[in-house]
């Protein structure tokens, strides 16, 4: 006879855990969230033996292995390919162009996607710069997480049927990935891109450099105001003088408190608001656009 | 002006799932059990801005729909989205070569067909997305 395990937690089980992610990442669940915790938590107390949700998290109290589980299935977050399209459409219509101007002399470009999650961000840019990067250009893509697992799934570059069909025009598809099994596979070009590093946003970011493009979407709202702007902080050093930095589409940073806003200027690059260096921002009114007439159009020549 | 998308798909349930979908995007839907039935429709007078196509299907399968729609010069505006069990990648480097835009693999989400409308700049009331 199966064993049936209540879905639901009591609410002292969901103080602890929310606790403990708040504690270890600074992402705040909030009482009415009890659901996605549960649902999140479920597949891991059946995993470990567990005869309720209770006893998992009391295990998970005790159990360094199943605690880095718990807080790895409670950071991830729901992604797709070109996630919003707007943003990579500015990407390769205005920055890129910019960028390359600019950096013209090296000919590389440094692109940091902050909480990559499976790696749909990072790989999206992949894909972007192995079709507009001119030849002779090289570029390097850092996708950090919090998540071990994830970085790990980053690194082996392989996505079920149900998330590629989450965003990925078919001629990318064909192009860039290989069927393995019921899997798709990153190409080998493509993965070399992208190098994966354990990085949590809260903390003080280790040294890594200065990047072109960061891209921090739909992250800080996860966190609360005060590590929200501890992070745009830090970041501030870690975009080039004329570099971008991208928030989700739904971010504001219309709350910042006066020191971050005279750090971080806005401009608007089609449909969405790039953020960058006040003073280069302040002195940069336009930039040259790749093609002008595509700036609502497709993204990837899917239509043949 | 509101978009027309034809479903053309021999299972019942999936053409239910898909105007479900569709039709949550305001697109005014008609159905057919397979490209025959579809082609029928469209001579009669439906003129779809998308088709929403199953592979397999008895009569006249998707891949056939195809070629055949892109041999009319009147339908070369109709967005063509293959939505099947067909996961071999040869069978989607043909349907993109016979003239599909998109292609979808069954098991989908909903959010996979909104997104791939998104991308091919379709939102069901006329207005690029």
């Amino acid at each position: 006879m199966p064993i049936l395990i209540p879905v639901s937690m009591a609410p002292a089980s969901f103080e602890l855990i929310a606790s403990l992610v708040l504690r270890e990442t600074s992402i705040i669940y909030e009482p009415r969230k009890e659901y996605l915790v549960e649902a999140r938590l479920h597949p891991l107390s059946v995993q470990a033996g567990c005869a309720s949700l209770d006893e998992y998290v009391q295990l998970v109290m005790r159990n360094p292995v199943e605690r880095q589980k718990s807080i790895d299935a409670l950071t991830i977050n729901e992604t797709s390919w070109f996630r919003d399209n707007a943003p990579y459409q500015a990407f390769t219509d205005t920055m890129l162009p910019a960028l390359l101007a600019a950096r013209a002399d090296r000919r590389r470009l440094s692109i940091w996607s902050a909480a990559c999650s499976s790696g749909q961000e990072a790989y999206s840019i992949a894909m972007l710069l192995d079709q507009h990067l001119p030849a002779g250009w090289t570029a390097d893509i850092l996708a950090t997480d919090v998540s071990t697992a994830m970085l790990t799934r980053v690194q082996d570059g392989r996505y079920s049927q149900v998330e590629m069909n989450r965003g990925m025009p078919a001629t990318s598809l064909v192009k860039y990935f290989n069927r393995t099994g019921a899997e798709w596979e990153v190409v080998p070009t493509l993965r070399s891109m992208v190098r994966t590093r354990h990085l949590n946003l809260a903390e003080p970011f280790p040294m890594i450099g200065t990047f072109d493009l960061v891209l921090l979407r739909n992250v800080l709202i996860y966190f609360d105001q005060a590590t929200r702007h501890g992070i745009l902080r830090r970041m501030h050093p870690h975009v080039a003088p004329d570099g971008y930095l991208l928030l989700g589409s739904s971010e504001t940073t219309l709350d910042l408190p006066a020191d971050l806003n005279a750090m971080w200027g806005r401009e608007q690059i089609g449909r969405v608001q790039a953020h960058r260096r006040a003073t280069h921002a302040a002195s940069t009114l336009a930039v040259p656009r790749l093609n002008p007439h595509t700036a609502s159009g497709s993204l990837t020549g899917a239509r043949p | 002006m509101t978009q027309r998308a034809m479903i053309i798909d021999d299972s019942r349930a999936m053409r239910s799932i898909l105007r479900r979908i569709i039709g949550g995007l305001d697109f005014e839907t008609a159905e057919a059990g397979h490209g025959q039935e579809a082609l029928d429709q469209m001579e009669a007078g439906f003129e779809p801005d998308l088709c929403l196509i199953d592979w397999n299907m008895p009569v006249m399968d998707g891949y056939t729909f195809i070629t055949e729609v892109r041999k009319r010069p009147e339908w070369r505006n109709v967005t063509l989205m293959m939505v099947t069990t067909e996961s071999e990648q040869g069978q989607i480097v043909k349907a993109l070569a016979a003239g599909a835009h998109e292609y979808v693999i069954k098991p989908f989400t909903p959010d996979a067909i909104v997104e791939k409308l998104e991308l091919l700049g379709l939102s069901g009331k006329g207005i690029p997305a």
